[in-house]
């Protein structure tokens, strides 16, 4: 049984001028020990379906799902106090902007000890024990001076640390990663990603690395989930995903990083954005972007079986080439023979 | 910490230089013979002038009359009232007390009922509770309170009978006062009935004297708080799970307070304006009405002496609430 | 639920379909977003209009005494008498002519301080915001010093010191209200002063004027008009206040804070000469700070997009 389970989750938030949906349909499993990576571009609502499974949606938002669960324990159905006393303990979560993420007003030992108190009742001496426990894990140098620093005299790296302490310190079964390297400087982002992987593996939790880089992905993650403007697009383990992606959206992120650019060529991009509110099309939502689009796109699109990625393209590609293209399939199998 | 608050007495100083310069040139600005409106006679000989001058100091140089007047203020020479020839600062002393309880009570019930109401209404952002605390604040921010004086008394005092119009206490009591606080000395005095009495007297004009500030703090916490629910670290609060009290009321409250305390900083002064349209409602012998009632009776040096004493009071408390600031925000204090 | 989605799908083809809206319809989307703003500036509309009209609305004459109808209650009440709807003052003049009089004064306070310390703040504050430095020092300390009194005290002793009057009363409440100008043109000043656009015209070699006035200036306005609502609300307020306290307006001016005054002795006797002055001061200053408010609103960039 996989650790969490979310099965068809919309959310909806209401605006001003109507209803928008951020996340359309999205299935998705965890299991224990594991690292699940959820990638697509900003506005794909990869950020979105997770903080519904924390419940820190504004009140704006509309969820709907039919199941999500945590370790066996349905989510939707619990009350908000039932719902809190998992939150932060078991599932724990680390979030984009570090420095903006940490309570100026409140130091960090008492940013930490909160938790400690309201989930393990910890008292005063075990909380400061286990602050500086938790901060010398997080490879925080000196950590007894640490617990009395405000947030504003720490570095962006250091705040991290500092919030993956905190998100550590209940010894959670899940943590969710939304972006925690993507505020920080280039060489720290290798660092705090190690971390995450070590603590990762030390504490056997499953891990839900959320990102909009490639590179992030093929490093730590083990299996791949792509999103694009709030519906997933395709699901693999993570090498078969870089050595066969079905979806071209999936080829065309691969395709655009520059370790796989033709030394002196141009590197390849994607045109246009991700469709908003106002200009979300029919059918296939990426076939305004997309290469391979038809007629057939533009009004439906098929969900395909999970040996082909359960890709959500009426042409799933294989080796490059999409299958059943009324015009490209024996054109470019052509060309690649 | 210490450098934050020598910087603020550096600018302090001037500021009160400043103040001093105008209070000083006031009676020179008065139109008319400074000598006849200091002396308050209306019919003197020339010779009775010239030593009236010469014992006011007046027939010196503009500027060594200035640094007299500015000696006098640092050794606690504020002037003497033409009237009564008292000492101003007797009679401020005397007075302010009266003031004082008064503002104070005003400013606690703002504070009270304010920052609960803003907090509730941004919560609860866009409810119908929300609607009701931003209108009562609209309506509380454009009320003119002399007018709200007299419906209170009209409804309260006239109408029901149940409070009194004028004063400080009824006249059936009395003792020497100790603190000058009439609710403190009263309840010293150990008489029965006189610290309700007290307070009765008290009820009115403290209600008036808060609508204002209650309606700035009211709007000012909305506003902060709403700033600050939006911002990442209430996420990060609520990813702990941590209870919706505890979200709002200590990390959420904590940061939206301190734009807040500035703002309640600022209401020192519109406190001290609505001291003197309240007092002179409810007959509140404290400085509003003494001030008001200096400049009908023509008594200047009485005005030029409370000019300088209530605005050193506010930028007392001004510094004062600068400093609580550096209390609260930590970004200042390190 | 389909004709909500549809409507704003409607807006958004609507907007396309014009090329460029103007400032203006921009600016009307926003403040008639605010319903309190609107009712705020239809009231404000009418009180202008009646103020305008006055002598055609008015029943009688704003200083007519009827000396056989002294303190008449409303006509709603008993013995009230519908030629004077809201009743008579002690000396038997209408309450209501002298309230739709009284309108006048109210609004020509209001819009004379609201100039003078407008002019003159904005030009001091752009002055002290473009030129930093000692100039700016020196005129900060200054307004720190006008800050340091109570509004209200200094206006009083500085109309003692001018004299009684309406005229007096405008000039003390401008002095008192200029410094938030000042601070407010200064702090804006300095934040356009060193942007891009304010550098790339001086590049161009625009001339201090011009960089003033012309390139700085109208990016500032926002602010300052939301501003000038709050200011020109608080004059009235301060106005009334000193009429109030017999250092404004002078009897028989049919000034609200100076009928307050004279009504003050009567409050036990006849709620309605004390009641109506006060609740006409109130819905003026109400209707204008709802403006405000939807002003704020419109012309906030940061607000607009919540």
């Amino acid at each position: 049984m996989s650790l969490l389970e979310i099965k068809n989750l919309t959310v909806e938030f209401e605006t001003s001028s109507g209803l928008f949906r951020a996340v359309d349909g999205v299935s998705l499993s965890c299991d224990k020990g594991e690292i699940l990576s959820i990638v697509g571009e900003s506005g794909s609502g990869k950020s979105v379906s997770m903080l519904a499974v924390m419940g820190l949606l504004p009140w704006t938002a509309k969820i709907t799902a039919d199941r999500m669960a945590f370790d066996g324990k349905d989510l939707l159905k619990m009350s908000p106090r039932q719902r809190r006393k998992i939150i932060g303990k078991d599932i724990a979560m680390i979030f984009q902007e570090p420095m903006s993420s940490l309570n100026p007003c409140f130091t960090v030992g008492y940013q930490l000890g909160e938790t400690l108190r309201f989930h393990m009742g910890l008292g005063r001496a075990a909380r400061r024990q286990r602050s500086i426990e938790l901060l010398r894990l997080v490879g925080i140098p000196a950590p007894e001076d640490r617990l009395s620093n405000y947030p504003h005299q720490m570095s962006g790296g250091m705040s991290q640390r500092v919030m993956i302490a905190m998100a550590l310190a209940c010894n959670p079964k899940l943590l969710i990663a939304d972006e925690p390297t993507t505020a920080l400087d280039v060489t720290i982002q290798a660092q705090i990603l190690d971390l995450l992987v070590r603590l990762q593996k030390e504490h056997g939790m499953a891990l839900v690395l959320i990102t909009h880089d490639m590179g992030v992905v093929a490093e730590t993650a083990e299996r791949v989930q792509v999103q694009y403007a709030g519906q997933k697009v395709e699901e693999q383990p993570v090498k078969e995903l870089f050595r066969d992606p079905h979806h071209p959206y999936t080829a065309a992120l691969l395709s655009s990083l520059p370790e796989r650019a033709t030394v002196g060529g141009r590197l390849p991009s994607i045109p246009g954005v991700v469709p908003g509110q106002h200009d979300r099309p029919t059918g296939c939502l990426f076939s305004p972007r997309c290469t391979f689009a038809t007629d057939l796109c533009r009004r439906s699109v098929t969900l395909q079986p999970p040996s082909l990625g359960s890709a959500l393209c009426n042409y799933p590609l294989v080796g490059g080439v999409p299958q059943n293209h009324p015009g490209k399939t024996a054109a470019l199998a052509e060309e690649r023979a | 910490m210490l450098r934050f608050i020598l910087g603020r007495l550096a600018v302090l100083i001037p500021t009160f230089v400043g103040v001093s310069i105008i209070a000083f040139s006031f009676i020179r600005l008065l139109p008319g013979d400074p000598v006849m409106l200091m002396s308050g006679e209306r019919v003197m000989s020339p010779e009775r002038h010239a030593e009236l001058m010469h014992q006011l100091g007046l027939d010196r140089p503009l500027y060594i009359q200035y640094f007299d007047y500015l000696g006098g203020l640092v050794t606690g020479d504020f002037g003497s009232s033409i009237v009564t020839k008292r000492p101003v600062l007797v009679d401020f002393m005397q007075l302010f007390p009266a003031t004082l309880e008064l503002s104070l009570c005003a400013i606690i019930l703002a504070i009270c009922l304010g920052i609960p109401a803003g907090v509730l209404a941004a919560v609860k952002r866009g409810s119908w509770l929300d609607q009701t605390v931003m209108g009562a604040a609209l309506v509380g921010y454009s009320m003119p309170i002399f007018w709200w004086g007299l419906l209170l008394i009209i409804f309260f005092s006239g109408y029901l009978g149940w409070t009194p119009v004028s004063g400080r206490i009824s006249l059936m009591y009395f003792f020497p006062p100790v603190t000058g606080f009439m609710l403190i000395d009263s309840l010293l005095s150990g008489q029965a009935g006189a610290f309700k009495s007290a307070l009765t007297y008290l009820i009115l004009p403290t209600i008036v004297l808060a609508t204002i500030p209650l309606a700035v703090i009211a709007r000012q916490t909305r506003s902060a708080m709403l700033e600050v629910l939006g911002e990442d670290y209430v996420r990060t609060a609520r990813s702990k799970g941590l209870s919706p009290f505890r979200i709002v009321g200590i990390h959420a409250l904590r940061n939206a307070m301190i734009p807040v305390i500035t703002t309640i900083g600022l209401q020192v002064g519109v406190l001290l304006a609505g001291a003197i349209l309240t007092e002179t409602i409810f007959s509140w012998p404290g400085i509003g009405k003494w001030m008001v009632d200096s400049v009908f009776k023509r008594d200047y040096a009485v005005v030029q002496g409370g000019l300088m004493l209530i605005a050193g009071i506010i930028m007392l408390v001004n510094l004062v609430v600068d400093l609580t600031y550096g209390l609260v925000n930590p970004r200042i204090r390190h | 639920m389909t004709a909500i989605e549809s409507k704003p799908a409607e807006a958004v083809v609507k907007a396309k379909a014009t090329t460029h809206p103007s400032a203006l319809s921009e600016f009307w989307f926003y403040f008639s977003r605010n319903k309190g703003a609107v009712i705020g500036l239809v009231i404000f509309l009418v009180i202008l209009v009646v103020a305008v009209f006055a002598p055609f609305v008015a029943p009688h004459s704003p200083s007519q005494q009827n000396r056989e109808l002294l303190l008449l209650p409303p006509a709603f009440q008993q013995g009230g008498n519908w030629s004077f709807v809201l009743g008579t003052d002690a000396v038997g003049r209408d309450i209501l002519s002298r309230l739709i009089y009284g309108a006048r004064f109210s609004l020509f306070i209001g819009l004379v301080v609201v100039t003078l310390s407008v002019i003159s703040g904005v030009l001091i504050g752009l002055v002290a915001g473009y030129f930093r430095g000692k100039v700016d020092t020196v005129i900060m300390r200054v307004m720190d010093i006008i800050l340091a009194f109570p509004s209200l005290l200094l206006a009083l002793v500085l109309v003692a010191v001018l004299g009684p009057g309406l005229l007096n009363a405008m000039i003390a409440i401008s002095l008192v209200n200029q410094p938030h100008f000042v601070r407010l043109t200064r702090a804006s000043v300095m934040t356009e002063r060193t942007k891009e656009y304010v550098i790339g015209s001086q590049v161009a070699g625009a001339g201090t004027l011009r960089l003033m006035f012309k390139t700085i200036l109208p990016n500032c306005l926002a602010p300052l008009i939301v501003q000038a609502t709050l200011a020109f609300s608080a004059a009235i307020l301060d106005a009334a206040a000193l009429g109030f306290l017999g250092m404004g307006a002078q009897p028989p001016t049919p000034e609200w804070g100076t009928m307050l005054a004279e009504a003050r002795e009567f409050i036990q006797r006849a709620w309605w000469v004390v009641t109506f002055p006060g609740l006409a001061i109130l819905i003026t200053v109400l209707a204008i700070n709802l403006m405000g408010d939807g002003l704020r609103d419109a012309l906030d960039p940061k607000l607009k997009r919540s």
